[in-house]
């Protein structure tokens, strides 16, 4: 991880950008690039949950709360005071940042499984709010006319249009991500993952490396949510809830959480699963997620992303 | 309709919330008999609440087993329910980190909730009271006989444990693992059988706390999760780990519950138990009690 190679940067890229266009001509899976704008939404989430679990060895259990958070910001400072949508993903950014060293700062400086209860019932606190709070948020049956985005007068109101702009946004994630491990904070991540209390006798600050990492991911969350909002142009509560947080652990694990390859693989694949594979199982796709988790976290704890190194093991043996 | 008095509400809050609240403790003590031997959180604790209410159900009402006899049958199947979970999702990880640990209790979790839906469909499921719903009325509070039901369990769970703990050479055993493992292995322990008893103690608990509360709530697939995370409020409001403060930290959380339910906003009724939950980690991690030191972590 030290090294970000070039090769499967550029690989990625490529496809992403020849995508819609291949599909486009194959009718057969025409409406991928729909799947694809939710994969990047995905994404968006998991690339900053997988550097807190991969990295800070700390794992969230409520990132659907910030991705909310991030959502609602957008549905209501649109529909109720018909602010400019890029200003309210960044108003939603800053909500999400505070609410993130609220929430993270004491369980952080705590170890074990704090982070992971605190944000647990964080979660389902601000599930409950988006329910309840419904003069705002429009309650259970959720909330529409949630404008589009546009900029300098060029309209996101196509799919593909969409596509682009979410992936954009992305490949800008992933990278200011790499900025992030390579900077002080993510060597002292690092030296904090190798042994917390060496890292601690050199004096780093360990609640504050992780506080940073918890943050940055729950920007974003925040502005995936904002994405999810302004793309469906309408929000309700049960897309924002625990068990939403639960398949954004699933995705990481996945794909393996200890690389931001693993977060993105996971992250395409779950979409693809969910929208499109599993679709027929219904509400009984959860028990294939819990077999698959399970399986996952037994015989390939590196995730997907790690298979090809063990089967390269394997071969050389 | 007569009016009710204030005090006489506060009363009805009171013995409702504490009867919620001793179902809370008995799965906070469930979350620390696991808890003590492997330091892993049981994320499918409240998983055994929901299979105990529902098993109960299908035994009873289904199969029409004498209630005596249902009792045990749940019990012993949710036990093993409990047992299989060591052994399949817990045992076999190879690299056990406290991440991989909450992953894998949290797909197991998935697992058992998702194999109820396929079982017991989405609809909720009443169980008879375990003797009769004839209300007792005490100045004014009604009391159903079931809520003496919960309350009694709950004290039996609780002197059982402390005797199984105190008095028997198996309960001094699984101490001895809590305390330092690799002390009780070279005693002659054996460490693995420990952490199996642990998970079948925590789920026949959990077995008791759902088919008491049945009658009561109703059960269905979907309840074991917001059960679990209630419980572990409760086991760390009185210090994770501690019985007495699992006890204590159960009836407080259902206190705060039920009357925060009766006189502020009763939409927020789920959410009390965990703003205290938030607060208790921000303000005293250690728990009221204050008998757990956050220092004490061995492995993280």
């Amino acid at each position: 991880m030290l090294r970000i190679r070039k090769a499967p940067i550029g690989v990625g890229a490529l496809f992403i950008l020849l995508f819609p266009w291949v599909a486009g001509r194959l009718p057969v899976i025409e409406h991928y690039p729909d799947l694809m704008v939710f994969a990047g939404i995905y994404c968006l989430v998991t690339i900053g949950m997988s550097l807190l679990m991969g990295y800070a060895g700390q794992i969230s259990l409520g990132h659907a709360a910030f991705y909310g958070i991030g959502a609602y910001a957008s549905g209501i400072l649109t529909t109720h005071y018909n602010l400019n949508p890029w200003l309210c993903i960044l108003i939603g950014s800053a909500a999400a940042t505070a609410v993130a060293v609220f929430v993270g700062a004491p369980s952080l400086r705590l170890r074990g499984h704090y982070l992971a209860m605190a944000t647990l019932a964080f979660g389902i606190i601000v599930n409950i709010v988006f329910r309840e709070e419904a003069e705002w948020t429009g309650g259970p049956d959720g909330m529409g006319g949630i404008p589009g985005l546009d900029i300098f007068g060029f309209s996101f109101d196509s799919i593909h249009k969409y596509y682009y702009l979410v992936w954009i946004v992305v490949a800008i994630a992933f990278f200011f991500t790499i900025r992030l491990i390579q900077s002080p904070t993510g060597r002292a991540l690092r030296a904090i993952h190798a042994s917390e209390a060496a890292a601690s006798a050199m004096g780093i600050d360990i609640s504050r490396s992780k506080i940073v990492v918890f943050s940055f991911s729950a920007i974003l969350a925040s502005v995936a949510g904002s994405l999810y909002a302004h793309y469906m142009n309408f929000i309700n509560p049960s897309t924002f809830d625990t068990l939403f947080s639960i398949k954004l652990v699933i995705m990481i694990a996945l794909g393996g959480m200890h690389t931001i390859w693993g977060a993105v693989v996971g992250s395409v694949l779950f979409a693809f699963l969910s929208f499109e594979w599993l679709h027929q199982f219904g509400e009984y796709e959860i028990v294939v997620y819990g077999l698959v988790l399970m399986m996952v976290t037994i015989y390939l704890p590196e995730g997907l992303v790690g298979l090809p190194g063990r089967i390269a093991q394997r071969v050389r043996r | 309709m007569e009016t009710i008095s204030a005090a006489s509400q506060l009363f009805q809050f009171i013995v409702t919330g504490l009867t919620v609240g001793a179902i809370y403790a008995m799965v906070a003590i469930g979350f620390n008999i696991i808890y003590n031997v492997t330091e892993i959180i049981n994320l499918a604790q409240g998983e055994f609440v929901m299979l105990g209410g529902l098993i109960m159900v299908f035994m009873h009402v289904t199969v029409g087993l004498p209630m005596i006899l249902a009792f045990v049958a749940t019990v012993l199947l949710v036990t093993l329910t409990g047992m299989l979970l060591d052994r399949l999702a817990i045992k076999p990880i190879r690299q056990p980190s406290v991440m991989t640990l909450i992953i894998a209790t949290i797909a197991a979790s998935i697992v058992i909730k998702g194999a109820a839906m396929l079982i017991w469909g989405k609809s909720p499921y009443d169980l008879p009271a375990f003797s009769g719903r004839t209300p007792i009325e005490l100045g004014g509070v009604v009391i159903q006989p079931q809520y003496l039901w919960v309350i009694g369990f709950l004290a039996v769970v609780t002197i059982g444990l402390t005797l199984f703990f105190n008095r028997t050479i198996l309960g001094k055993a699984m101490a001895a693992c809590a305390d330092n493992p690799d002390a009780a292995r070279l005693v002659g322990i054996n460490v693995q059988n420990m952490v199996l008893l642990s998970f079948a103690l925590s789920a026949a608990i959990g077995a008791i706390a759902g088919m008491t509360l049945t009658p009561i709530a109703l059960m269905d697939y979907d309840r074991g999760a917001m059960l679990a995370i209630k419980g572990f409020g409760a086991a760390i409001l009185g210090g994770l780990g501690s019985f007495s403060g699992a006890v204590l930290g159960g009836l407080l959380i259902g206190l705060i519950e039920s009357l925060g339910a009766g006189f502020l906003l009763s939409g927020y009724k789920d959410a009390y138990a965990l703003i205290v939950l938030l607060l208790v980690l921000f303000l005293r991690p250690s728990g009221i009690m204050g008998n757990f030191e956050v220092t004490k972590f061995k492995r993280f």
